[in-house]
C-alpha cells in the first residue's frame, strides 16, 4: 500500500459520526433545570395552576407520542384515542376492580394496551396512507362502540371514580403532611408530578429511539420503503414495534387522564376530537416530525384554549382558521419554519459527519 | 438564415442542491431533426424537463420563435405546440389506447396533419388495439400511442425522451421508420437517446451532454467514432 | 325468513344513502387523493341551505334542491378555487388539518346561525308512503327514491367519466398528475370542476338525509366515516365499487340492529374493518394505483 493511501485511511478512520450540537448541549442542560422547577412549582402555586399544567403535560406527551408515530414512523394515526381510552378504563377496572394502586395501576394500563396493540396493528398494518388514517378511525370508534357494552363499567353512561380508590394513592401521606393539603389537592399534586414526568419522559424516549438503528431505520423507512427493506430493514416489525411502543405510552397518559378527571364515559374516553384531532392540530401546527414542535404548539394551544374558550363557537371558528393559515403559509408548521430559516436544531437527531478537528 | 425555433441559452436546472445542467446552449432550426445523446446521467432529461416546465428555469434561457418560455408552467408550454414524449412511455393506465390519442388533442385542439386517422395510419398495429386498456399493450405498442399522443396536438416541436429505452432492435427500427413521416409534416424533432445509432441516422445535428455540459455538437457525418466516444464518456 | 327479507332491503335501501354520501366523496378522493374531513359537514351545510331555501321561498325540498343545484356547484368551485387547490400536492398532513380546520369552522358557523336545534325536511305525506310488496313487506317510497337517485348519479357521472373529453381529463389527472400537466390539461381547473360537481352530489344527498331523519350541525362527522368506508371498501377510482360499499355498510347496519338494536353501528365497522383486511385496496381498485 502506498504511503499516500495509508494517510487517507488515518484521515478517514478519524471521521466521527455525532448528533450533538452546541446548542443542545446548553438546552440540555436547561432543560433538566426547567424540569426541577417544574418539579417544586406545587409548593407555590395554586390548585388551578396544577391542574392546568397537568393538561398542558399530558397533550404534550400525548403529542410526542403521535408524532413519533407519525412524523417519524409516517403512520398517520386517527386512531390513538382507542389507547388513551384503554388506558382510561383499564384503569378504573383495576383500581375499582382489583383494588390496585394507581400508580401501578398505571403502568400496567400501559402494558396491557400494548398487547391490546398487536392484534390491532395486524388490522390497521393492512392499509397505507389514508386508508390507514381512516382505518385507525374505524378501530377506535369499534373500541368505543364495545366498551360502551360493557355495563359492570358503566355502558353508555359511564361511572366514575370512587375517592377510596384513590384516596390510598402511594405516597399521599406524605404529600398531605408536606404540603398540608387534603386528600383531593394531594392527590392533584402527585398526578401533577407523574404528568410532569410523562411529558419530560416523552420527549426524551422519542429522542432516544431516534437516535437509536431503530431511528434510522425509520427514517430510511419514511423515505422510502421499498429501498429500506432492500437494505435489510426489516419494514413490518419496525413499524410494529413503534406502534404498539405508542400504544403502551398512549395507555399510560390515558390511565393518567382518566385518574385525574375521576369520570370516564366511553364518548369522552374515545373522543376522536380531544384526543387525535387538538394533539393533530398541536403537532402539525408546531411542526411535524421535530421533537421541538409538540413543546411549541402545545403552548399555543394552551394559550388559545385558556384565554379564548369563554368565547364558545368563536373560538373554535377561529382555531380552524388558524389550522387553515399555518398550513397554507407554514406548511411545516411554527417550528419548522423558525428551523427552515434560522437552521437551528435544539434536540438534534440528524447525524452529521464531523472532521477531526472540528 | 431562419431564426431557430426553439433554443436554450446557458440553461441551467437543479433539483434541490444538486445541479443538473450547467449552462446549456442548443439550437433547434424550424424543421430540423436533432439528437442528445449522453451517458445516463448527462442531464438529457433534465434538458426535456426544463423546456417542458416541469422543471423551473430561468425565464430567458429558453426561447421558443424567439420569445422567452423558460418560467411557463407545463400546460402552457404544450399550449405553444411543444409536446413531448415522455421517457418511460407514461401512458394513462386508466384510458384505452384511442383514449389516449384523444387526450393528447386536449390541451391543444388545433387542426392539422395529424388526427386519429393519420395515426392509425402512421401505425396500424394501433388501430387494432385502439379499445385496449394501455396497460396491456407490449411495449412497442406503448411506444407508438405515446408517440401517437404527442402528436395529436399537432405539435411545432416534438420532444422524445429515450423512445428506445427497454426495447427490442426490431421493434425500435419499426418506431424509427416513422419518423420520416413525422418530419415530412414540417414538425422540428429532438430526439434524446441512448442509442446513439439510430439517434444518428435520422438527426440533421448532434449535441452530446457529458455531467451536465455540452461537450460536442456538429452534423452526424462530420463527426468521428472516437469524437463521439471522448464526448460520451470524458476520456 | 320473510322477516329476514325485509331487512336485507331495508339495508340495501340504507345503502343507497350512505352511496350518496360516499359519491361526493369517491370523487374527490379517486381525482385528487384529497381526504376530505369536512365531506360530512360540508352535506349537513347544503341541507340546511335547503332548508333556508324551502323556508324562505315556501318551496318543497326537491324544487329547492334544484335551485340550490348551480349554487352549491359553484361554492364547491370557489371552495376548491380559493382554498383547497392551495392544500394539495404537499403530504398526507396539511389537507388533513386544513380541511379538518374547514370542518369545524363549518359546524361552528351554522352552529351560530342556526343554533343546535334539531331541523327536518318536510315533503309532506310521502316521507312515511310505502308500497306494499305483499307477506307484510313493504318498502318505503323515500327509501326507494333514495337508492334510485344514488343509481342515478353513479350513472350520470360514470357516463361523464367514460363517454366526455372532460372525463377523460379526469382520469387522466387522476392516473398521472405530471402526465396530465404535459398534456396541457389544467389540473387546478379540473379540480375546482370535480369539487363543484362532488358538492352538487352532496346537495341530492342532503335532500334525503333531511327528509329521512332528523338533522343539526353536528352531525357531520359520523356521516363522513360512513362515507369513507363506502369509498374504501369500494376501491379508488369505482363509483359502482362506492355504491356497494354504501349498500355492504347499510345491509350489515341493519342487519346488526335486527340482532340488537345497540349493535347497529358497531356491525358496520366491524363489516368495514372484515373487508378490509381481506381486500386492502377494495373490492373494485383500479388495475395500478
Amino acid at each position: 500500500m502506498a504511503n499516500g493511501d495509508v494517510n487517507q485511511l488515518i484521515e478517514l478512520a478519524q471521521y466521527r459520526i455525532e448528533t450533538k450540537t452546541r446548542a443542545s448541549t446548553i438546552l440540555a442542560l436547561g432543560g433538566v433545570a426547567l424540569v426541577l422547577i417544574f418539579a417544586v412549582l406545587p409548593v407555590f402555586a395554586g390548585r388551578g395552576l396544577i391542574q392546568d399544567l397537568i393538561f398542558v403535560f399530558y397533550m404534550l406527551a400525548l403529542a410526542q407520542c403521535w408524532n413519533l408515530l407519525a412524523g417519524y414512523a409516517g403512520l398517520v394515526s386517527v386512531g390513538q384515542q382507542a389507547f388513551v381510552g384503554l388506558g382510561g378504563y383499564l384503569l378504573f377496572a383495576l383500581t375499582i376492580g382489583a383494588g390496585m394502586d394507581p400508580i401501578a395501576a398505571m403502568v400496567l394500563s400501559g402494558l396491557i394496551a400494548a398487547i391490546f396493540a398487536v392484534p390491532t396493528a395486524f388490522v390497521v398494518f393492512r392499509l397505507r396512507g389514508p386508508y390507514f388514517a381512516i382505518g385507525s378511525w374505524v378501530v377506535a370508534e369499534v373500541y368505543r362502540l364495545v366498551f360502551a357494552q360493557f355495563k359492570q363499567l358503566g355502558g353508555g353512561t359511564g361511572t366514575s371514580l370512587p375517592p377510596s380508590a384513590t384516596n390510598e394513592i402511594f405516597g399521599i401521606e406524605w404529600v398531605k403532611a408536606t404540603f398540608e393539603v387534603r386528600s383531593p389537592a394531594a392527590r392533584d399534586i402527585i398526578t401533577y408530578w407523574i404528568a410532569l414526568a410523562l411529558a419530560a419522559g416523552a420527549p426524551l424516549l422519542v429522542y432516544l429511539v431516534l437516535r437509536s438503528r431503530y431511528g434510522l431505520a425509520l427514517s430510511a423507512i419514511r423515505d422510502s420503503e421499498a429501498t429500506a427493506e432492500s437494505a435489510g430493514v426489516d419494514s413490518f416489525r419496525t413499524k410494529l414495534g413503534i406502534y404498539v411502543l405508542v400504544a403502551a405510552a398512549t395507555g399510560m397518559i390515558g390511565a393518567l387522564i382518566y385518574l385525574q378527571k375521576a369520570r370516564i364515559s366511553p364518548d369522552a374516553a374515545f373522543s376522536v376530537l380531544d384526543w387525535s384531532a387538538y394533539v393533530i392540530f398541536i403537532v402539525v401546527i408546531g411542526g411535524v416530525g421535530t421533537i421541538e414542535g409538540p413543546i411549541i404548539g402545545v403552548i399555543v394551544f394552551y394559550a388559545l384554549q385558556r384565554y379564548l374558550a369563554d368565547f364558545g363557537t368563536w373560538y373554535l371558528i377561529l382555531l380552524g382558521a388558524l389550522a387553515i393559515s399555518i398550513m397554507l403559509f407554514a406548511p411545516k408548521g411554527i417550528w419548522g419554519y423558525v428551523a427552515q430559516r434560522y437552521r437551528v436544531a435544539l434536540f438534534p437527531v440528524r447525524r452529521m459527519l464531523v472532521r477531526p478537528h472540528e | 438564415m431562419r431564426p431557430p425555433i426553439l433554443e436554450t441559452r446557458d440553461l441551467t436546472a437543479h433539483y434541490g442542491d444538486f445541479q443538473a445542467l450547467y449552462g446549456i446552449d442548443t439550437v433547434v432550426a424550424p424543421g430540423e431533426t436533432i439528437a442528445i445523446i449522453g451517458a445516463n446521467g448527462a442531464g438529457k432529461s433534465s434538458y426535456l424537463k426544463a423546456i417542458t416546465g416541469l422543471i423551473r428555469a430561468k425565464p430567458d434561457s429558453v426561447r421558443f420563435e424567439d420569445k422567452p418560455i423558460g418560467a411557463l408552467g407545463a400546460a402552457n408550454i404544450l399550449k405553444l405546440g411543444i409536446a413531448m414524449v415522455p421517457e418511460g412511455r407514461r401512458l394513462f393506465s386508466s384510458l384505452t389506447v384511442e383514449e389516449n390519442l384523444l387526450i393528447g388533442s386536449y390541451g391543444r385542439d388545433v387542426v392539422g396533419i395529424w388526427s386519429l386517422d393519420s395515426i392509425y395510419g402512421l401505425f396500424p398495429a394501433l388501430k387494432e388495439r385502439r379499445a385496449a386498456p394501455s396497460h396491456t399493450l407490449s411495449g412497442g405498442e406503448q411506444q407508438m400511442t405515446a408517440i401517437g399522443r404527442a402528436l395529436m396536438s399537432n405539435p411545432r416541436v416534438l420532444l422524445c425522451d429515450e423512445i428506445s429505452l427497454g426495447l427490442a432492435p426490431i421493434v425500435i427500427r419499426n418506431i424509427y421508420d416513422a419518423m420520416p413521416r413525422i418530419k415530412q409534416s414540417g414538425t422540428s424533432i429532438v430526439l434524446v437517446e441512448q442509442d446513439i445509432a439510430q439517434a444518428m441516422k435520422v438527426a440533421d445535428r448532434v449535441y452530446c451532454f457529458q455531467e451536465g455540459r455540452v461537450s460536442l455538437s456538429g452534423r452526424p457525418k462530420e463527426l468521428t467514432r472516437e469524437q463521439v466516444h471522448l464526448a460520451y464518456f470524458g476520456h | 325468513m320473510l322477516d329476514w327479507l325485509g331487512t336485507i332491503i331495508q339495508g340495501v335501501l340504507l345503502g343507497g344513502l350512505y352511496a350518496l354520501f360516499a359519491a361526493g366523496l369517491s370523487l374527490i378522493f379517486g381525482i385528487m387523493r384529497l381526504v376530505n374531513l369536512a365531506h360530512g359537514d360540508l352535506i349537513v351545510l347544503a341541507a340546511f341551505t335547503l332548508l333556508s331555501l324551502a323556508t324562505w321561498l315556501g318551496l318543497d325540498p326537491f324544487l329547492a334542491t334544484l335551485l340550490a343545484i348551480p349554487a352549491m356547484f359553484a361554492a364547491g368551485f370557489a371552495l376548491q378555487h380559493v382554498l383547497l387547490n392551495r392544500a394539495l400536492g404537499r403530504d398526507l398532513l396539511s389537507p388533513l388539518l386544513i380541511t379538518f380546520g374547514l370542518s369545524i369552522i363549518i359546524q361552528n358557523g351554522l352552529l351560530e346561525a342556526f343554533t343546535a336545534d334539531s331541523r327536518r325536511l318536510r315533503l309532506g305525506a310521502i316521507e312515511t308512503a310505502s308500497i306494499e310488496l305483499g307477506g307484510n313487506l313493504a318498502i318505503g317510497v323515500m327509501p326507494l327514491l333514495t337508492l334510485g337517485s344514488a343509481i342515478a348519479v353513479v350513472l350520470l357521472l360514470n357516463l361523464l367519466f367514460y363517454r366526455t373529453a372532460l372525463g377523460r381529463a379526469f382520469r387522466a389527472t387522476s392516473d398521472d398528475l405530471e402526465i396530465a400537466q404535459l398534456m396541457g390539461i389544467d389540473h387546478y381547473r379540473i379540480y375546482s370542476i370535480a369539487m363543484g360537481m362532488a358538492m352538487v352530489v352532496a346537495t341530492i344527498a342532503a335532500l334525503y338525509l333531511g327528509i329521512r331523519a332528523n338533522f343539526d350541525p353536528t352531525i357531520g362527522p359520523a356521516r363522513l366515516i360512513y362515507a369513507f368506508e363506502a369509498v374504501i371498501i369500494g376501491g379508488l377510482g369505482s363509483l359502482w365499487g362506492t355504491l356497494a360499499g354504501g349498500i355492504i355498510i347499510g345491509l350489515a347496519q341493519t342487519v346488526g340492529a335486527k340482532l340488537n338494536p345497540e349493535w347497529q353501528i358497531l356491525a358496520g365497522h366491524i363489516a368495514f374493518l372484515v373487508v378490509v383486511v381481506l381486500w386492502p385496496r377494495g373490492l373494485f381498485p383500479r388495475a395500478e394505483d
